[in-house]
């Protein structure tokens, strides 16, 4: 069981090995001649105005914890569906009493807003 | 733990990633060619036959080019973003299973057609597919530009909410090859594929892969007209290259994963079965098998993109949370419902779930058509 592991970790292993030799090709053969208007941050050619990173809308925290709520749920699924034929008709129930509560905090969530991007 | 067992670990993790970076190459060539086609173009002739040597000539190219790092960027997360980004994508091919497996002439070694076979393949699956988001985002953010933050933003939160529906699609994959494992997955198709059995949920599959890995009409985080170049506004040279590879890379095994899940894997179509040209007789038939259906829905793909324009990115949002999410849900419980029903009652009642999907599909497409006019008529 290990050694299907150790497969995997020799796979990344060999992964990142190409990765880095790729970005050292480039700063290798690449030229190099930099100026302070160069490294200025790309803005359709004017100058840049205010800094690069700034406050963010509200609305990517609110997708994030929706998210992480929802894809628990699915991560409940997986093991579930593995032994779904050996617990059969209990199963089924347990699941429908398992989507039940999610989809009252689903709707909740629909009807407060949460879902809408305007 | 031997050092034959070393040396064909690294033997197969080297051809597999060298696959997929050859079939990146060629992708790039491939798209380009059909889309030229779609758009009465002829597309990139002139390097060699077809042009043939094209990708060798873009990848020579990248590699000459200056690379740029802005002013403020953070210099750390500006290097790892690319490498984040790049090696899930490879190292995800790592659990789908090419073929069965051979006997090495000479050395007498059976050879599997696979890195690995882990129990939990599709945990493996939606846990390495999810970590390209982290790349994404911190690309985004170390490159100080206002266009690359938003980009990354867009990319992550759009990513993050098509992989629920994703993740929901692999469970009735799961549910109806009754394990994890890809391997026993592909056995299950033998007789009839998965895509008969769940038909909306392959296709739920395709649209939320194509919204993963960032394509058309899926591709907000590049949108030119909005955000320049999204989230590698920044980034030149081999780095962009890197981030370029990750998704062509992503496309092809995705497509290998919706080919393995839904459509047979490497298994011969069902007419050649117990014929010669079965995978059980000739063992090298499974990749080209593969490489067919990937082939195939390589092509869907690069279709989808020539023909859908963009789709704006609130309605994005609200497809995959408002229509695809409960949607899957319904299919998860269908699919369960079904297999009960066979186990019940006798094999036939397998039949109840594509009946039951396609109903639930026409029920949503319903809805959404009738919301889309209640908009139109309140503007």
């Amino acid at each position: 069981m290990l050694l299907e592991y150790i497969a995997i970790g020799v796979m990344i292993a060999l992964a990142t090995v190409i990765a880095v030799i790729a970005i050292g090709l480039g700063e290798l053969f690449g030229p190099k001649k930099r100026s302070s208007v160069k490294s200025e941050p790309y803005e359709s050619g004017i100058a840049p105005i205010g800094p690069g990173t700034r406050r963010m809308p509200v609305r990517f925290y609110l997708i994030a914890v929706l998210f992480i709520l929802f894809d628990i749920e699915v991560i409940f699924f997986l093991p579930w569906a593995v032994v779904f034929r050996q617990l059969g008709l209990f199963g089924l129930a347990e699941m429908a009493i398992f989507i039940v509560i999610l989809l009252i905090g689903y709707i909740y969530a629909w009807k407060k807003g949460a879902l809408e991007w305007e | 733990m031997d050092l034959a067992l070393w040396i064909e670990f690294i033997i197969k993790g080297f051809i597999l990633i060298f696959a997929v970076l050859t079939g990146f190459a060629y992708l790039t060539l491939y798209e380009r060619r059909a889309l030229a086609r779609i758009q009465t173009r002829i597309g990139p002739n002139r390097a060699g036959p077809q042009g043939f040597f094209q990708p060798v000539a873009d990848a020579v190219k990248l590699i000459f080019k200056e690379e740029l790092t802005p002013a403020k960027a953070d210099k750390v997360l500006f290097v790892l973003a690319p490498i984040m980004t790049v090696v899930p994508a490879m190292i995800l091919a790592a659990v789908i299973p090419l073929g069965t497996q051979f006997t090495l002439p000479f050395l007498n070694r059976p050879v599997t057609l696979y890195v690995s076979d882990i129990n939990v393949g599709v945990l493996y699956l939606t846990a390495i597919a999810s970590i390209a988001v982290y790349g994404i985002v911190l690309a985004g953010w170390s490159s100080n530009n206002k266009y690359a933050m938003l980009g990354g933003l867009r990319s992550s939160a759009q990513m993050i909410s098509y992989e629920l529906s994703l993740g929901l699609c692999f469970v009735i994959a799961i549910l109806l090859g009754n394990s994890m494992s890809l391997l026993d997955i592909v056995e299950a198709q033998k007789s009839v594929w998965f895509v008969v059995i769940q038909p909306v949920g392959a296709l739920i599959f395709m649209v939320t892969t194509l919204a993963e890995v960032n394509r058309a009409p899926f591709d907000m985080p590049e949108a030119e007209q909005e955000l320049a170049a999204g989230y590698h506004s920044e980034y030149s040279g081999m780095k962009f290259a890197l981030f370029f590879m990750a998704e062509y890379e992503k496309m092809i095994v995705i497509s290998m994963i919706a080919a393995t899940l839904f459509f047979g894997g490497f298994r011969e179509f069902w007419f050649l079965q117990g014929t010669v040209f079965s995978v059980d007789h000739f063992w090298w038939l499974g990749p080209i098998y593969l490489l067919l259906k990937v082939v195939v829905l390589l092509f869907l793909m690069i279709w989808v993109r020539a023909t859908w324009p963009r789709i704006r990115y609130d309605r994005l949002m609200a497809f995959g949370w408002k229509v695809l999410l409960p949607l899957s849900l319904a299919l998860v419980f269908i699919t369960a419902l079904g297999i009960l029903l066979a186990n019940q009652f006798g094999a036939i009642y397998i039949w109840t779930i594509p009946v039951l999907s396609i109903l639930a599909g026409l029920i949503a497409v319903l809805l959404v058509n009738m919301s889309l006019r209640r908009k139109v008529a309140h503007a």
